[in-house]
């Protein structure tokens, strides 16, 4: 049986596809939403850690799974490796309705006015692809309104004096800080730092028909138990269903576009939950696969009129991949901090954020989400045992005597740093699957040594009587905060996308994901990527109205 | 294994096993097997929980093994580690040839000194005896050790840390109790 042609097909249910099939069917549009895993919720997984979305050592709870899913690693020797979801080298964010917004930690960052033109306020970096979006700040700031009042957000930004302006607050108040951020706050404050709550995309009072937040120790890597964590699966994918004009077809496993002989997209084809075969016409296709996922699509989609794949006539599709080079410190004291007041993570400054001397960018600092038993048994000082007896008695000695103070420093695009599709390994369904390679760029190890110094630096003023840094490799980025890899852009010949996500070359195609990211940031990216949800479909509903279909 | 294909053994034997499933293992000779494990001999087993006691000693509080390292291990080894298991296998037949080569005894008839610096020589690289052709020594090491300490923190649910005793050990209650400040700090 053939498929009913629609308005528009999103590919993935996840933040930025989450957002754009509620904008789309909202306003009229019949939708498709495409979503390769199914809806999981806090009773398949439970508390467990082993199997967490942040310590995946037995697996993905949120998916995908390693029977059916793998990749291909380039390493830096130039070794090849195939690695699976549960590695960290997949770079993995998840696979189920709702994606990492159902057991993210929820930070919910707005990016600064600097993040949308780091070449104007840096200059050129040596080797970098680093440039301005086609798009600023203020074009974007009514859709992260949007965002943080569909989904939700609990914060005070008035708090935060390098927070970009807003319209209007949040619809949510600040969570209280727990004992670490009360530490941490007073020492910051010595220190002439401006400490604020964190948004959070997680309810602090009632909101939108769910309940608030009880503060557990399992939330970021976890679903929540009580729906209190604003996600697209509980607040804009079931807004985007009570329509009535959008069909979620869950367990779908998108392999490509489909391509007439004219050269236009006509839709896609993809592999059931019985893994048969079947096609989707619709007039628009959106792409929000996540960065990726949405260029494995794009790369594994060819024709005579796109031979190395749609969008990719300049061989930009699945460049400039890049994530967050996380850095910070930890600190031990002499008495006890934990008070197992959830999710952990409450309280950041964004002083560091921009306009460090010397440093292109910056990046936030928050004390860390709540160190689970197994993920703290791999947390020690420099030249500690491992193992043995003092691995057990530091074990029990600072599990209650520790903190974390970490962010996300903002990465200098790479152009080298890639994805790919490999020419043989296939996964379960044939499909060619993502081929990984590239390293960091240089520079970003200074932003590290930068921001974990400042992190050390707070931890010895709270009272840390011995700290540490850590710094990421200079491998290759991407993993859950991965973006960049189909940058928007004015000059087709420099960007796969033009302002409003649209694939240059393809009047019908867009791209809704972390993709799109021209430069990610110094902070967690999900309230980004939604607010692009936002910005993309808002353009295409509004051109709908008026009567343009894309052809 | 394709020639030039660039990838490892390692690999091969993971897209192997997930391909068809159909790749049975077969361990080199045919140990005695009770029924206790599904995957682990008892000379492995045996073997496991003495170095699980090395790796989280046994104090006022349950070591390694009593903490149900050897049953997580075997359980996963039949669940998502199958594709660990030709480095258990050959990790652990090589422990036991160094051992002998070196010591002429087994590691679990060592004194408690000798088996740390055994380990401590595996941990390192440092190990030359017993011939190491399926996993390093360094690397059999790592994964010992990550998994024992998986097992002891861990949810129950994969076979160690019954009713959660380190979490007991480390002051947190299970399952957490909402709403109320158990531990006055
Ligand atoms: C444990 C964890 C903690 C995090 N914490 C934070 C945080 O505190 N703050 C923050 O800002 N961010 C956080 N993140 C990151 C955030 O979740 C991601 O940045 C965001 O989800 C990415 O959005 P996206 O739309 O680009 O891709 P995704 O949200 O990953 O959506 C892509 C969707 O497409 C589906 N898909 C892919 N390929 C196909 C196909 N071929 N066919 C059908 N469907 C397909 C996927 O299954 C997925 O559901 C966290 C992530 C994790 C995992
Ligand atoms: S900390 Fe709050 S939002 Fe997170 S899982 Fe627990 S109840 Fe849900």
């Amino acid at each position: 049986m053939k498929n009913r042609h629609v308005n528009a097909l999103v590919v993935g249910a996840g933040a930025g596809g989450g957002v754009i099939a509620s904008v789309l069917s909202n306003a009229g549009l019949s939708v498709v939403l495409f979503e390769r895993g199914g809806w999981v919720s806090f009773d398949d997984h439970d508390n467990d850690e082993l199997l967490s979305q942040r310590t995946t050592v037995l697996g993905n709870a949120f998916g995908p799974d390693d029977e059916r899913y793998r990749r291909v690693v380039i390493n830096e020797d130039g070794s090849t490796e195939i690695v699976y979801p549960s590695d960290g080298a997949y770079n993995n964010v998840a696979a189920c309705v709702g994606s990492g917004t159902v057991s993210y930690g929820a930070m919910a960052w707005r990016f600064m006015a600097e993040d949308f033109t780091m070449k104007t306020t840096y200059g050129r970096v040596e080797g970098s692809t680093l440039d301005d979006w086609p798009i600023t700040y203020a074009d974007l700031e009514h859709c992260y309104e949007r965002a943080e009042w569909e989904i939700g957000v609990a914060g005070d930004s008035s708090l935060n004096p390098f927070a970009a302006p807003r319209k209007k607050q949040y619809p949510m108040p600040p969570f209280a800080y727990n004992k670490e951020a009360t530490l941490l706050e007073s020492a910051m404050k010595r220190l002439g730092l401006h400490p604020f709550p964190i948004p959070m995309l997680r309810n602090s009072v009632p909101y939108s028909g769910r309940p608030a937040c009880i503060r557990r120790r399992t939330c970021c890597g976890f679903a929540c138990p009580i729906n209190a964590k604003c996600g697209t699966h509980n607040t804009v994918i079931p807004a985007a269903l009570s329509t009535g004009n959008c069909e979620l077809r869950t367990n779908c496993i998108v392999s490509a576009l489909t391509i007439d002989g004219s050269g236009k997209i006509t839709g896609v084809e993809y592999f059931n939950g019985e893994n048969g075969k079947e096609e989707q016409t619709a007039d628009i296709i959106v792409i929000a696969a996540s960065a990726t996922e949405t260029p494995r699509l794009l790369l594994n989609s060819t024709s005579k009129h796109f031979p190395s794949g749609v969008g990719n006539r300049f061989d930009w599709v699945g460049r400039n991949l890049q994530g967050h080079a996380y850095t910070g410190a930890f600190g031990l004291f002499e008495e006890d901090i934990f008070d197992d007041v959830g999710p952990g993570a409450t309280l950041a400054i964004s002083d560091f954020s921009h306009h460090n001397p010397g440093i292109t960018g910056g990046g936030i600092l928050a004390n860390e989400f709540t160190r689970l038993p197994y993920l703290f048994s791999n947390i020690r000082p420099p030249r500690a045992r491992l193992w043995g007896e003092e691995h057990k008695e530091f074990q029990r000695k600072y599990f209650r005597r520790n903190i974390q103070v970490v962010g996300p420093v903002q990465e200098m695009p790479f152009f080298d740093s890639r994805v790919q599709v490999d020419p043989a390994v296939r996964d379960s369904w044939g499909i060619p699957v993502v081929r990984l390679s590239g390293h960091r760029h240089g520079r970003d190890a200074e932003g590290c040594e930068f921001l974990s110094g400042k992190a050390e630096m707070i931890l010895k003023e709270a009272g840390a009587f011995r700290t540490w840094r850590h710094v990421p490799g200079g491998g290759l980025s991407g993993g859950q905060h991965q973006a960049g890899t189909c940058r928007m852009g004015n000059d087709p010949r420099s960007s796969v996308t033009d302002r409003f996500g649209r694939v240059h070359d393809t009047p019908n195609v867009f791209i809704a994901d972390a993709s799109l990211h021209v430069t990610n940031g110094g902070f967690n990216p999900a309230l980004t990527i939604m607010a692009l949800g936002y910005w993309v479909g808002e353009h295409i509903a509004s051109e709908w109205e008026r009567g343009n279909r894309f052809s | 294994m394709p020639e030039g294909s660039g990838l490892s053994r390692r690999d091969f034997i993971k897209l192997a096993a997930l391909g068809t499933g159909a790749l049975s293992f077969l361990p080199g000779c045919a140990p005695s097997r009770s029924r206790e494990w599904i995957f682990l001999s008892d000379t492995d087993a045996a073997l496991l929980g003495v170095v699980a006691d090395r790796i989280i000693p046994p104090d006022s509080w349950p070591g390694g093994k009593e903490n149900g390292a050897v049953r997580f291990i075997d359980t996963q080894l039949a669940g998502p580690y199958r594709r660990f298991r030709s480095d258990y296998r050959s990790g652990l037949d090589a422990m036991t040839a160094a051992c002998s080569g070196k010591y002429g005894r087994k590691f679990e008839s060592l004194a408690p000194q000798e088996q740390d610096s055994f380990l401590r020589a595996m941990e390192s690289g440092a190990l030359r005896e017993g011939g190491w052709t399926g996993v390093s020594s360094g690397k059999f090491f790592a994964m010992l050790r990550d998994h024992v300490m998986q097992a002891y923190y861990g949810s129950p649910r994969h076979g160690g840390n019954p009713g959660y005793a380190s979490y007991k050990m480390l002051g947190i209650d299970y399952p957490p109790l909402i709403g109320q400040n158990r531990y006055r700090l």
